[in-house]
């Protein structure tokens, strides 16, 4: 049996027609909308490269159902920029070498995306970690993934500011 | 994964009768059972998605000073929730010490009791487990089991039940609501669970097409908001199942506990109320000889299922440093490591 869905991912709206519910936001995602950014690491949720905001908050789309989450709000690694400007989040991560191979980067921006967003770690680098430990590194690039974090938070805090002010 | 129907019901009538059928389970989050699915362990012949089911995402205080908090809410937004982490400090504990931030967003309260063991070899579909088919044996007996049950487990199973918030809900009286075909009841959190004995295939009273809606906090689960705390030990400090978890609660009036909760996680098939415990602690001096005391009690019926004698010893120590650490006050905000026995604000001494 076929099940329509839609989803807006990265501002734009998609519809969907699954002839198979077992896919999962992440297999969509790369498949079917070819947003290889998004990465298959473990697929059973103990790695965190798949990491994405839905609804505006940090999951991961390896454990979730496309079909469970029609009319879901996504955003993924392809959306964060804003054309050739970088998140600021991108850009601290280059600035603090936050990567080493690269292939958890997509999932560990994501997800100090959300992080930021949680507004439960202030800047206490313990808290930061505490708060990160769902996105694992092999390369073992934790520290420059903290500094890259807690200097985009600081960026952001005062854009904020700035644009409050 | 093996294919199943995908059913989404509008009502939670619909839902009942369309997870009543045999081979269906409910779809909240997933985030067990889509790793279970994925590793062949569950094999469901329906899903039943009860995430677009209305009113099942929010807590609401009742008349009586019930808290009553809607199954389908995430761990995260209860956990997070100010007046909910205020009044009920161990369970929001429990909770931000579980799983991983992107998990908590996802898996939700009634999925977080629901959820199965991690028994390797209950995942292992290659070994023996009489969980996941009921008869054939249990590998965990003679095998890697150092991470077992060390009370009320059986010759047929040895799993422990890995569920953080679970333990400070026990110690806490929480009571589930349940939806099923009969209409709705509520049973105390307490008796959810079933230990294995010769059925460890039967994990919860739960009967077919039965949906938990919410789980409620009595009146007099707020009275222990000033001294209470979730302890946890495990393999790593962040991102882990509990070996030995505990939950103390006291109620202290001039000096003295009035009364005294104790629960504890990662030794049994269910989270581990410790009532033996509980009454010694009445109407005595908040003092580690009396904390060693109920340590004593709470374990006095535990044995190793394996190599896991330690985590008897481990599970006292862990109950007398619980109960230090919730007569010196709940902290005025969760510790940045939750539930860390190495959290640099732990505020207490190893026993």
């Amino acid at each position: 049996m076929n099940h329509s869905i839609s989803l807006t991912v990265n501002g734009a709206r998609r519809d969907f027609v699954l002839d198979d519910p077992r896919v999962t936001l992440l297999d969509l995602l790369r498949e079917r909308l070819h947003l290889t950014g998004t990465k298959k690491g473990c697929d059973r949720g103990q790695c965190g490269a798949c990491t994405i905001l839905v609804d505006g908050k940090r999951i991961n789309s390896c454990l979730a159902l496309a079909i469970s989450h029609d009319g879901a709000d996504i955003l993924t690694i392809e959306g964060v920029a804003r054309g050739d400007q970088l998140h600021p989040v991108q850009a601290a991560f280059i600035a603090h070498d936050g990567f080493q191979c690269g292939f958890c980067t997509p999932g560990q921006i994501m997800s100090a995306i959300g992080m930021i967003k949680e507004a439960q770690a202030g800047n206490d680098p313990e808290r930061i970690r505490e708060c990160m430990s769902g996105n694992l590194c092999r390369c073992g690039a934790y520290a420059g993934i903290v500094d890259a974090v807690l200097d985009a938070q600081g960026q952001m805090d005062e854009s904020n500011q700035r644009r409050s002010a | 994964m093996k294919s199943f129907d995908y059913v989404r019901p509008a009502t939670v009538a619909e839902a009942v009768a369309a997870a009543a059928q045999p081979g269906a389970v409910y779809l909240a989050a997933g985030t067990n059972l889509l790793d279970l699915m994925k590793g062949d362990v569950s094999r469901p012949d329906r899903l039943v998605d009860v995430t677009h089911l209305d009113g099942l995402d929010r807590i609401e205080t009742l008349a009586d000073g019930s808290l009553r908090i809607g199954a389908l809410m995430s761990n995260a937004d209860l956990a997070h929730d100010v007046e909910f982490a205020r009044s009920y400090p161990a369970v929001a504990e429990a909770l931000l010490s579980g799983a991983s931030a992107q998990l908590r967003n996802a898996a939700t309260v009634g999925g977080n009791l629901l959820q199965r063991t991690r028994c390797a070899y209950f995942y292992d579909t290659a070994s023996r487990c009489n969980k996941r088919e009921q008869g054939s044996g249990c590998d965990a007996r003679e095998g890697e089991n150092r991470g077992h049950a060390v009370l009320g487990w059986s010759e047929s199973c040895i799993a422990t039940h890995p569920s953080d918030f679970c333990v400070p809900l026990v110690a806490l009286d929480a009571v589930v609501e349940i939806e099923g075909r009969g209409g709705r009841r509520e049973i105390a959190l307490d008796e959810l669970h079933r230990l294995p004995g010769d059925a460890p295939e039967r994990e919860t009273m739960l009967e077919p097409g039965d949906l938990i809606v919410a789980v409620r906090l009595p009146p007099a689960a707020r009275a222990f908001a000033s001294h209470a705390r979730y302890l946890k030990v495990r393999e790593r400090t962040s991102y882990a199942f509990a070996v030995v978890s505990a939950t103390a609660a006291l109620r202290i009036e001039s000096g003295r506990i009035a009364e005294a909760r104790l629960a504890l996680g990662g030794v049994a098939a269910k989270p581990w109320r410790a009532r033996a415990a509980e009454d010694v602690l009445r109407n005595v001096a908040p003092t580690v000889d009396a904390f060693q005391e109920a340590a004593w009690r709470a374990l006095a019926d535990a044995k190793p299922s394996g190599d896991n004698a330690f985590k008897i010893e481990l599970a006292r120590r862990i109950v007398v440093r619980a109960l230090l650490l919730a007569a010196a006050g709940t902290p005025a905000r969760i510790p940045a490591l939750p539930a860390s026995p190495f959290a640099s604000t732990s505020g207490a001494i190893h026993a």
